[in-house]
């Protein structure tokens, strides 16, 4: 057996493969985040109730509809994008002149309710979603074996997370959107309807969260929790590569699910902590954040 | 064009605006003058909805406009040149010009736009609109609002603190699309800079319209100038 650093081989590309899907979701899911503040200034806690209901959404239409996996990661984001329309409209809305803490209490709760109810009609303890047949199964790397459903996750991922930074850095909506980060009332003037602009960033953002949801039900269970299992070390990641940066928080979050793989190879205690640790660090010595822009 | 009547604005508690009247023929260049504090720069931004509580009536070629979100303002053919020049950093100078859509048929092309400001087309690769120097901003800020097709133009202080060269450019390039037939409201400190560009000038003080003075009589209105502007 080949061994690595006094480790075998398969074991630490299994973990390095376990970190890089972890990855894949921080990624997608601090993608999110970071759009969403830098267009409504709301730190969106509410992110990772909307991942599970991405994750509900591909079961539900599966148990209740018929729908299979793959039309479901295309419905699934747009059905949980529709209901971020309708919260971002009603509710968030109201909060835009106020203080950050006020978006941040106010989409806590929001997930608190969200999950509260998810989880008084279907229990925790969790639904199987099966991977889909035609990504069963592995393939011999030869250096190791890949179950084809996370080798797909991490190519999905990837391109979701580099399609939205080319949106954003390449396109002309993508400029309006930086130009109304930094400026609304001005993009407004210039005749630009900066409300429903914001209001399809918040359902943009949210559906690359159920997006995520959906890539996540075959391999976690569907439960209510799945998501605040998720959010704390997300925001972390947030965090450490800094807010308002697309790419920045791409590769920090592969970059992270990474970390993490290899402490679980190397020093598995520390494996649940090292991301707060590298935030410790990065905060000491680069308090916006590794691709953060000076304030 | 644009007429304004018992205009009034606030910011917060502050009552900036006591009742502005004045107007915009089609087709002429008319200045705002004033001290620093007078209420020129808040009159733009409330023609255009960018303050929080504005009262009045502010009429653009017969409709009034005081009711209108800003974009609305933008698409009935009012554009803006902000006093802070309003170039984004996090766009290239080619995102920021092409930024403002287009609201009416008639604007210039961005050859015409170049050849106005033939800076501009030597920076249009530049990665960040923030990185050219003052009076180059100031260009792709007059030059992004000709490209929308919008015929009333505000243009806050174009002048402020650029090199004189410059300034002249500034001028031809206001005289040159007056010819064209855009209608120009301009924010002036310098009055000697406008009596080159401007049909008529009104004088603001406290947040009120005190005088009109038309161009021909600057020469001999200009004590009564000095006095009000305190230069």
């Amino acid at each position: 057996m080949i061994m690595i650093f006094g480790v075998p081989g398969p074991l630490l590309f299994g973990q390095l493969l376990l970190g890089l899907i972890n990855g894949a979701f921080y990624a997608m899911l601090s993608l999110g985040l970071a759009v969403i503040f830098g267009m409504l200034n709301i730190i969106n806690f509410a992110h990772g109730a909307l991942f599970m209901m991405g994750a509900f959404a591909a079961w539900m239409l599966l148990n209740y509809v018929g729908i299979g996996y793959f039309p479901a990661l295309i419905l699934a984001p747009l059905l949980v994008g529709i209901f971020g329309v309708i919260i971002e409209k009603t509710i968030i809305s109201r909060l835009y002149k106020l203080d950050h803490l006020y978006g941040l209490l106010l989409t806590f709760g929001m997930s608190l309710v969200i999950e509260g109810l998810f989880r008084n009609a279907y229990g925790s303890s969790g639904l199987p979603y099966r991977i889909p047949d035609i990504l069963q199964g592995a393939t011999n790397l030869g250096f190791m074996y890949m179950p084809n459903y996370r080798g797909w996750v991490v190519l999905a991922a990837m391109v979701v997370c580099f399609s939205t930074w080319a949106i954003i850095e390449k396109t002309s909506l993508g400029a309006t959107l930086r130009a109304a980060t930094e400026n609304a009332p001005l993009v407004q003037a210039f005749g630009v309807n900066v409300p429903r602009l914001i209001t399809l960033t918040y359902a943009g953002g949210v559906a690359l969260a159920a997006f995520a949801g959906v890539l996540a039900a075959p391999i976690y269970s569907v439960n209510p929790n799945m998501g605040s299992n998720f959010i704390n070390t997300v925001f972390a990641v947030v965090v450490i590569g800094g807010m308002g940066s697309i790419m920045g928080s791409i590769l920090t979050g592969f970059g992270l699910g990474v970390v993490e793989g290899l402490t679980k190879v190397f020093y598995p205690q520390a494996s649940a902590t090292v991301v707060f640790l590298v935030m410790v660090i990065v905060l000491l010595v680069r308090p916006r954040g590794l691709f953060g822009k000076a304030a | 064009m644009l007429e304004i009547n018992g205009l009034n604005a606030w910011y917060g508690e502050s009552h900036i605006l006591h009742g502005v009247d004045f107007e915009v023929r089609q087709g002429e260049v008319v200045t705002l003058l004033g001290r620093n504090g007078a209420g020129k720069t808040t009159t733009m931004k409330s023609i255009m909805g960018l303050v929080p509580r504005r009262e009045g009536s502010v009429k653009f070629r017969g409709a009034e406009t005081i009711a209108m979100m800003p974009n609305k303002i933008a698409h009935a053919g009012i554009a803006i040149c902000p006093e802070e020049r309003g170039i984004f950093g996090s766009l290239s100078v080619t995102e920021n010009l092409m930024l403002p859509p287009v609201v009416a048929p008639g604007g210039l092309t961005v050859a015409e736009i170049y050849t106005l400001f033939p800076n501009l087309k030597e920076r249009a690769h530049t990665a960040h609109g923030t990185k050219l120097s003052g009076g180059e901003q100031q260009m792709l800020a007059i030059g992004r609002i000709l490209r929308t097709g919008a015929k009333m133009l505000l243009l806050d202080e174009p002048t402020e603190g650029l090199a004189p060269v410059i300034v002249q450019q500034i001028g031809r390039t206001i005289r040159e699309i007056k010819n064209r037939g855009f209608t120009v409201l301009l924010v002036e400190q310098n009055f000697r800079f406008a009596a080159t560009v401007a049909d008529r000038h009104y004088v603001m003080e406290h947040g009120k319209i005190v005088d009109m003075i038309p161009n021909q009589d600057i020469p001999t209105s200009m004590d009564k100038l000095h006095d009000y502007l305190g230069v």
